[in-house]
């Protein structure tokens, strides 16, 4: 339970973290390591060298910036979930945060780096898909943007370039009056889910103007639904819909078994947290 | 091998650490504080839980390297003297809280964080449940542990002086105790449900 040798370098800028990455092709990024460390204990993972990117004090922010909120590479989960702007205009994102692991480990991990680190069943990823997030990067040949669409590519796998770092996430903020919920099953109070999912909904005149769902713990990467999305949209902002896409929706899915669930029952939990997610987003949502 | 400079219960200490120790090791090795105990090394127990910068963390998923510059405090430095206890280490006595003691060094630095914060602003009650599912006990007994958290959030930190200055009464501490540990039951039984299940799943998100 101790990692394997590696070189730990400590970058004192961007530009030197990138170089640093650059120089070894088993290299990795640490920011709060609160993923990445048990896989080197457990020798899960074995880079040769570990750039730490936790000194750039410049990527520890919060911001709105056109319309989206944007957080940076260093700041940690704890502080992004207490953030005045993230209560007020992105509540999804703190409830999405209170999920992950115990107040301990957000105190260290990072919103970027569990976004980077893309575990199939963690909550950040799902959230980044259901909002359409951006996930900005920086390598040798500068500013690189990922739409989180076509990021998420398989477990642990992502469109990021090797010598890519994530230097910030950035949430469009939902249209005025959308409601949200964010909901998983887990065997436990802080394990990972079995099946999650972050939903986002508008209603107008008692009809769904638009509705985002994206669910995790289902597949090896988080998944959108726009065919449930799409017989949402127009209709009517009733239980009996949202039930219905919710059962179209999960019958599409072709979760894996193991030992903590079978498919059948992730398949169960996910039309059954699809459907309660929606009549939430709907109970917070302001009519227009 | 690279060289770190942080500070450690008060005291400033330069180690020279091997890139791939982790900070339970640096401590307990080569500080010799083997009060933070080291459990499942990575992640889920709570045991080794330590305050970095005020906070409770992981030490066993921090790198002795990534403390460089940090304020780290162990449980050797809670006690304010060698014959008195913190509030939080009292109501862990009086309570009961510590079973066989292997998780108490951890539980009691993460409930002196949420103390620390109790001086200054209202701790809401689930919070107490939110801060302990990060410690597994493998006794089970939460209910007592829950009790000693409510009881130390009604007694002033003995490093803070801005504390209220009104202590909550022997009484009031006791009712306190008994209506936590009926709130406790829910934390109690789906604890000793993950204790029965065993730390199955091979690390922690974030």
């Amino acid at each position: 339970m101790k990692p394997a040798p590696f070189a730990y370098r400590r970058a004192a800028s961007l530009t030197e973290a990138v170089d640093l990455l650059a120089a070894d092709p088993d290299a990795k990024v640490i920011a709060g390591g609160q993923s990445l460390v048990p896989m080197l204990n457990m020798r899960l993972a074995r880079p040769g060298t570990l750039v730490d990117i936790g000194a750039l004090s410049a990527l520890d922010y919060v911001d709105l910036v056109d319309g989206h909120l944007e957080v940076g590479a260093t700041a940690t989960q704890a502080d992004v979930a207490a953030h005045p702007l993230v209560r007020e205009r992105l509540p999804i994102l703190a409830a999405a945060i209170s999920r992950i692991g115990h107040s301990q480990i957000r105190n260290r991990g990072t919103v970027c780096g569990s976004i980077a680190h893309h575990d199939p069943s963690a909550e950040l990823p799902a959230l980044a898909l259901a909002l359409d997030a951006r996930i900005l990067a920086y390598g040798p040949r500068g500013p690189v943007v990922h739409e989180a669409a076509s990021f998420f590519t398989g477990t642990f796998d992502t469109a990021l370039a090797p010598d890519e770092i994530v230097t910030a996430v950035q949430f469009p903020l939902p249209a005025p009056g959308t409601g949200w919920a964010f909901e998983e099953v887990a065997r436990r109070s802080g394990d990972f889910a079995l099946v999650g999912c972050a939903a986002l909904l508008r209603a107008e005149a008692g009809t769904v103007a638009e509705a985002r769902l994206a669910l995790f713990g289902v597949a090896s990467t988080p998944v959108r639904l726009p065919e449930a999305e799409a017989l949402l949209t127009g209709g009517p902002a009733t239980e009996e819909a949202f039930d219905e896409a919710a059962r179209l929706a999960a019958a599409s899915l072709t979760p894996s078994s193991d030992s903590h669930a079978s498919a059948d029952y992730r398949r169960e939990v996910a039309a059954h947290l699809l459907g309660v997610a929606l009549a939430d987003a709907l109970a917070r949502s302001t009519d227009a | 091998m690279p060289e770190i400079t942080l500070t450690v219960n008060g005291a400033a200490h330069r180690l020279t650490v091997p890139d791939r120790m982790l900070l339970t090791d640096a401590l307990r090795d080569r500080l010799g504080l083997t009060g933070t105990h080291v459990g499942c090394e990575h992640g889920v127990c709570g045991a080794c839980t330590i305050l970095m910068d005020g906070k409770p963390v992981r030490a066993c998923l921090t790198l002795a390297v990534q403390a460089e510059g940090r304020e780290i405090r162990t449980i050797e430095s809670v006690a304010p003297s060698d014959t008195e206890l913190h509030p939080v280490q009292r109501a862990m006595r009086d309570c009961h809280g510590l079973q066989c003691g292997f998780c108490t060094p951890g539980i009691v630095m993460s409930l002196v964080a949420l103390h620390e914060r109790a001086a200054t602003a209202e701790v809401p009650e689930d919070e107490i449940a939110e801060t302990l599912s990060g410690h597994l006990c493998r006794c089970t007994g939460y209910r007592n542990i829950t009790a000693a958290a409510h009881q130390a959030l009604t007694t002033p930190c003995p490093h803070d002086t801005a504390a209220p200055t009104a202590p909550a009464s022997a009484e009031d501490a006791r009712a306190r105790a008994e209506r936590a540990d009926v709130a406790a039951a829910g934390v109690g039984g789906g604890a000793a449900r993950a204790d029965a299940a065993g730390v199955e799943r091979e690390g922690v998100e974030g």
